[in-house]
């Protein structure tokens, strides 16, 4: 076996293929969160509707998303997707990044699914009189739910939407499966081209690592400070 | 449709046993089970160090899961796949290398489950047990454990559910479970992929609803 180095990961292109894959990693997290975020209230807010129609698609959205595997959703965004479109549309999905853009929309639907749950519990966390107090103060529902509920609400729900953000973080590692150029894709890429497995494994783990320990230390610092629990502000 | 289903129902279910290795739904369901009641003793004996008293046995294993956890199943399953023939000395089948990477990862997960529901079991259960006079680990092993893991139960049918939507990553290193069988139809076939990847995650569907659905009685049973 030969000796353990890292020298030839650390400079030229391997180092620049492994920085381009945390990139993207990073990209897609953010993407994912800037799309999935509003896509969450939306369902939340249809789950807790008084209507039952709202009520039973929001509910069968997030079921029928959660019991699906990501990498499936990923397979299908990919392979299955694009044969629905019209064909000038396609064309120019395929001339463009086309491994991205699935990913992004699975990552999407999978992660909202996941964080309009944690957010449902958040508003029924909420004490029911802050609606009935609006309301009596002349608020509509809708207006008393946008501006009284929702940011109570969105408050509470911090710490468990940080730890789906970093299930995110995780789960963009499944896009390597449709050849999107992230950070796992990479670290195959540069393992094949230098047959150093122990360390190109070594260097991305500490990598995924060290944003999973800012996510953690983040949802941490939002438990003791955000959240109303504690008591006073 | 219906011709897609005649000439590949038997490869989707079980790959091409008996005229080859078994693969298909039956492997899938076969590694998540082995997966799960391989990784539940790991996960225990994780779960009652994190809840030791001794800080040197309570805080490496806290690291350690906290490290899997940080960690994409992927790279647990990359680390398996490079790191057991270098210390087994021979080449690890597919199977054992991703049940290997199964059982590490949902280890993490299941002592984070065990240690919560030991923390969430009255004090006065661990004193009054050892007024009694049993020993630490008598109380544990005869007191706390049979009621934590009782509590468990739908966390574990959870968890479960979450193995089997794992075992869909074995694809990647070429196992040949659902997901790589669809996979392979679709290179067949080529022309129906929505066909396809539609049905791969309707069978996904059937198997984890259904589990999802009995893990909400066993907590409703549970609660009452």
């Amino acid at each position: 076996m030969p000796t353990l180095s890292f020298a030839p990961l650390l400079h030229g292109d391997y180092f620049t293929w492994l920085l381009t894959g945390l990139r993207l990693s990073l990209l897609l997290t953010g993407l994912t969160l800037l799309t999935a975020l509003p896509l969450a209230v939306g369902l939340a807010l249809m789950r807790l509707s008084p209507r039952r129609p709202l009520r039973v698609v929001g509910e069968a959205y997030v079921e029928a998303v959660r019991c699906v595997p990501l990498l499936v959703h990923m397979l299908f965004w990919y392979f299955g997707m694009p044969e629905l479109l019209p064909a000038g549309l396609k064309e120019r999905l395929y001339a463009g990044n086309i491994e991205v853009i699935s990913a992004w929309a699975a990552l999407t639907l999978y992660t909202a699914a996941y964080m309009s749950e944690d957010i449902r519990s958040g508003v029924r966390a909420v004490p029911a009189e802050q609606m009935h107090a609006a309301m009596a103060l002349g608020f509509s529902p809708r207006a008393a739910m946008r501006l009284v509920v929702l940011p109570q609400a969105l408050r509470i729900t911090l710490p468990p939407l940080l730890s789906q953000t970093l299930n995110l973080w995780k789960n963009t590692s499944v896009a390597t499966v449709i050849g999107a150029a992230e950070l796992m894709y990479q670290a195959q890429r540069v393992e094949s081209a230098t047959f150093r497995g122990f360390e190109t494994f070594a260097l991305v783990t500490v990598a995924y690592l060290s944003v999973s320990l800012v996510l953690t230390g983040l949802a941490q610092w939002a438990q003791h400070r955000v959240s109303p629990a504690r008591g006073g502000r | 449709m219906t011709e897609l289903i005649d000439t590949y129902w038997l490869y989707f279910l079980m790959g091409q046993y008996p005229h080859g290795p078994l693969g298909g739904l039956t492997l899938t369901v076969l590694l998540a089970t082995l997966g799960l009641v391989l990784a539940l003793p790991l996960g225990v004996l994780l779960g009652l160090a994190r809840f030791s008293p001794q800080a040197w046995l309570r805080l490496p294993v806290t690291a350690w899961v906290w490290v899997v956890r940080g960690t994409p199943l992927l790279m647990v399953v990359f680390w398996a796949y490079f790191f057991l023939p270098t210390i087994t000395g021979h080449k690890t089948g597919q199977f054992a290398t991703m049940l290997i990477a199964l059982i590490v990862f949902d280890a993490a997960y299941l002592a984070e489950i065990v240690h919560a529901g030991l923390k969430a079991l009255p004090r006065g259960q661990l004193q009054a047990s050892m007024s009694l006079g049993l020993t630490r680990a008598q109380a544990l092993r005869w007191v706390l454990l049979p009621q934590a893991l009782r509590h468990m139960l739908p966390s574990l049918i959870n968890q479960f559910v979450a193995t089997i939507k794992e075992t869909s990553l074995g694809t990647i290193i070429g196992l040949s479970e659902l997901s790589y069988i669809a996979n392979q139809i679709n290179a067949q076939v080529l022309v129906k992929p929505v066909e396809i990847y539609l049905t791969l995650a309707g069978s996904y569907f059937v198997m984890c609803f259904g589990l999802t659905r009995i893990a909400k009685t066993v907590e409703r049973r549970l609660a009452t």
